[in-house]
């Protein structure tokens, strides 16, 4: 039984990395119609900036949890301006490209100042020790990962369910032409929503830091999976990729625990649900079918 | 009488052959080298995963290795005109097949050294096979090199997953804990090497309690589930093995540490780890992990004064990898210099079943059975922190293996 809890935790909180990510990519996909296949790299550099900050100017990793998501939406919003807005009346296939190369741009400037080899980074001594959970001990950080990801999301389902300017991204998102016709300026939300998705990416990757190995390579791998989560949950909705991204936390886990004399099983299982929803509801769990603008 | 004339004249032969020899090109006569040099090839990763632990800094340690032999043999040398030449194989066994003919054909290599990734490894012992040109295999882990895919010009330098494990399962299960819970990568280096730990886990009288094959890549870049699972076990283990490498060894040490797996009694073995993973992951992470290494720069003297120099050129210390770089592409011009000319025929006929002693290879033999290159490995263990004095020690080795028991006895599966 405590196994069982310990493995659902667990499940959880991979889960809050996939969630915080893939949501991150659903309101910039809503808005922008953009693929951000850099979000990847943005993680990365979440993490990166965290072992910077801290090694070279002493910045500890509470400053680094708010500067680098602030810092990393900056320069998200910098980028929507100086290119990827550019190609968004194109086929979504350019800025797919587009950010696919700033991926590698991305990885491969890291790469250069700082190798390959993963960089040691400390989980903080606030958060170092465990709780009792009564059935079983569990590292604070990732209790505190767990707590963080779940009031972020409920934070952002808040403004975007109660609040004017969550309406307005919201109606922008669903049917951004009628929400024009409406005399409402869509085009002043996009590049502060693609900051913030970016900037959601930034601080997954600064609370990966002390438990994931921090190199270039580590937006690479995940964001796969990431992308598989967004399909799951739907392209573009906001509650299904936050949904699909706990889901697949937690089937991973119990793949991993409960089908661990099958390896490929729980090595595939992602893919292999991700083709199921995809043949059973193309749209996604979440998703609505396009309409035809 | 007739025949003590047979022997004399043969023994004159025998010391007027030697005599050319070594006494290099103005007596070895004209073109003992193919156009009138050598050429070293370092294939390796230098972009990727294994770049930093190998990679460019193999091709730093290589020059410093020519450097010694100018500097050894003056006017005497075979040549003075050694280069080397290299490329990225980026780790695919496709792109490494196309840059050794590339060097091997074009560039006029004599020698490819280096190769890391068991499939890039296989795929240039063919590629040496065809041409019949030489290759040193450092990087690399697989057996196969010197069992059913050796051939008569490929080496197998520095280590391979039998010396990993038998060093690490034996000597861990006999003096630090019998029972094992085994987590590897589930991909071909990582079920190699989980099979070897668990012959010689099981040959020292220890137990392998459990084992699990983690997804390859692991995507979530999650171990928990399995680390939870260790201490649990019935009968409970006392150390667990990890064959992950590179980043994933970092998280699954990163989470070990987390789960505090140490405190609950489970020790820690590493199946396969470079200084660089411990730089990477500090000493404090890893204090008292026990794992197998082919060479440590501050064993002693000798290896310290290579470290010095290694230092001054590449600005780092020296993993096992640039050692063995170093020490083969060295024992390649020794040979070429006994032989007088680079005829790949003749220097590996020089090389077979000779004994070397450097700063490597510690009593060093070329087996001409398989090519394996055996010597001393080392059992070693991570220093806590505070006996960590400078930068780079972090190691204490716990016990020198001797050549003879840290590798495999030939393999019948070898016909070279």
């Amino acid at each position: 039984m405590s196994g069982f809890a310990q493995n659902t935790f667990n499940g959880l909180v991979s889960g809050a990395f996939y969630a915080l990510l893939a949501l991150g990519l659903a309101v910039i996909f809503g808005m922008l119609r953009v693929v951000n296949f850099a979000h990847g790299a943005f993680y990365m550099l979440g993490a990166f900036g965290a072992y910077v900050l801290l090694t070279e100017a002493g910045v500890p990793f509470w400053a680094a949890l708010v500067i680098m998501p602030v810092g990393l939406g900056l320069l998200g919003m910098a980028l929507e301006r100086a290119v990827i807005h550019r190609l968004t009346r194109l086929d979504p296939l350019y800025n797919f490209l587009l950010t696919f190369g700033l991926t590698l741009i991305l990885q491969d400037l890291v790469k250069l100042r700082y190798g390959v080899q993963s960089s040691p980074y400390e989980t903080p001594s606030l958060l170092s020790g465990s709780v009792n959970f009564g059935l079983f001990d569990f590292p604070t950080y990732r209790v505190f990962i767990l707590g963080f990801a779940v009031l972020l999301c409920v934070a952002v389902w808040w403004v975007l369910t109660r609040t004017r300017i969550g309406m307005v991204v919201r109606a922008s998102t669903e049917r951004p032409d009628l929400t024009r016709a409406f005399g409402i300026d869509v085009g002043r939300w996009v590049t502060p929503v693609f900051g913030f998705g970016i900037g959601l990416a930034g601080l997954a990757g600064v609370l990966a830091a002390p438990m994931r190995a921090v190199n270039p390579l580590m937006g690479a791998d995940l964001i796969i999976v990431v992308f598989a989560v967004v399909v799951i949950g739907g392209l573009g909705s906001i509650f299904g990729s936050v949904a699909a991204g706990f889901g697949i936390g937690l089937v991973q886990a119990w793949g991993e625990a409960y089908l661990s004399a099958f390896p490929i099983v729980s090595q595939t299982i992602v893919f292999v649900v991700m083709a199921g929803v995809l043949l059973w509801r193309p749209a996604g769990l979440f998703g609505r079918e396009e309409a035809p603008a | 009488m007739r025949r003590t004339m047979g022997v004399a004249v043969a023994s004159a032969a025998v010391v007027l052959v030697a005599g050319c020899g070594g006494g290099g090109p103005q007596s070895g006569g004209d073109q003992k080298l193919t156009g009138d040099k050598i050429v070293l090839g370092v294939l390796n990763d230098q972009s990727g995963a294994y770049s930093e632990l190998s990679g460019k800094n193999s091709v730093a340690a290589v020059e410093l290795a020519i450097a010694d032999f100018t500097a050894k043999y003056g006017d005497k040398a075979v040549t003075r005109d050694i280069t080397v030449e290299t490329a990225d194989h980026q780790n695919k066994p496709d792109v490494a097949n196309s840059k050794a003919q590339e060097m091997y054909d074009r560039k006029g290599v004599d020698l490819i050294l280096d190769v890391p990734t068991s499939s890039a490894a296989l795929k240039v012992a063919d590629v040496a096979k065809e041409k019949k040109k030489l290759y040193f295999n450092i990087g690399a882990a697989t057996t196969d090199l010197t069992g059913k895919s050796c051939n008569k010009y490929t080496f197998h330098y520095a280590y391979d997953t039998y010396m990993l494990a038998n060093g690490t399962g034996k000597t861990t299960t006999e003096q630090i804990g019998k029972n094992w819970y085994i987590l590897y990568p589930n991909y071909a280096f990582g079920q190699d090497m989980e099979k070897s730990f668990s012959s010689a886990i099981t040959a020292a009288g220890g137990t392998v309690v459990g084992k699990d094959g983690a997804p390859f890549p692991n995507t979530s870049g999650d171990f928990s589930t399995f680390l939870l699972k260790a201490p649990n076990l019935d009968p409970k283990p006392n150390v667990l093995g990890t064959m992950q490498a590179g980043a994933e060894l970092v998280n699954v040490v990163k989470q070990y540490n987390e789960f505090k797996l140490r405190e609950k009694g489970v020790g820690l073995a590493v199946g396969l780890m470079f200084l660089t993973d411990i730089h990477s992951l500090t000493p404090a992470a890893l204090a008292g992990t026990t794992y197998t290494d082919a060479w440590y720069w501050n064993f002693d003297a000798k290896n310290r004064e290579f470290a010095d120099r290694f230092q001054q050129k590449a600005g780092t210390r020296p993993t096992f990898a640039h050692a063995a770089n170093y020490s083969a592409a060295l024992q390649y011009l020794e040979a070429v210099q006994a032989a007088g000319t680079d005829d790949a025929d003749a220097v590996v006929k020089g090389l077979e079943g000779k004994t070397v002693e450097d700063v490597f290879l510690r009593n060093g033999k070329i087996r001409a059975e398989d090519h394996r290159v055996v010597h001393d490995a080392y059992l070693a263990q991570v220093k806590p922190q505070a006996e960590v004095t400078e930068p780079w020690d972090y190691v204490k080795v716990l016990k020198t293996i001797p050549a003879a028991e840290a590798f495999r006895a030939p393999s019948a599966d070898c016909k070279l």
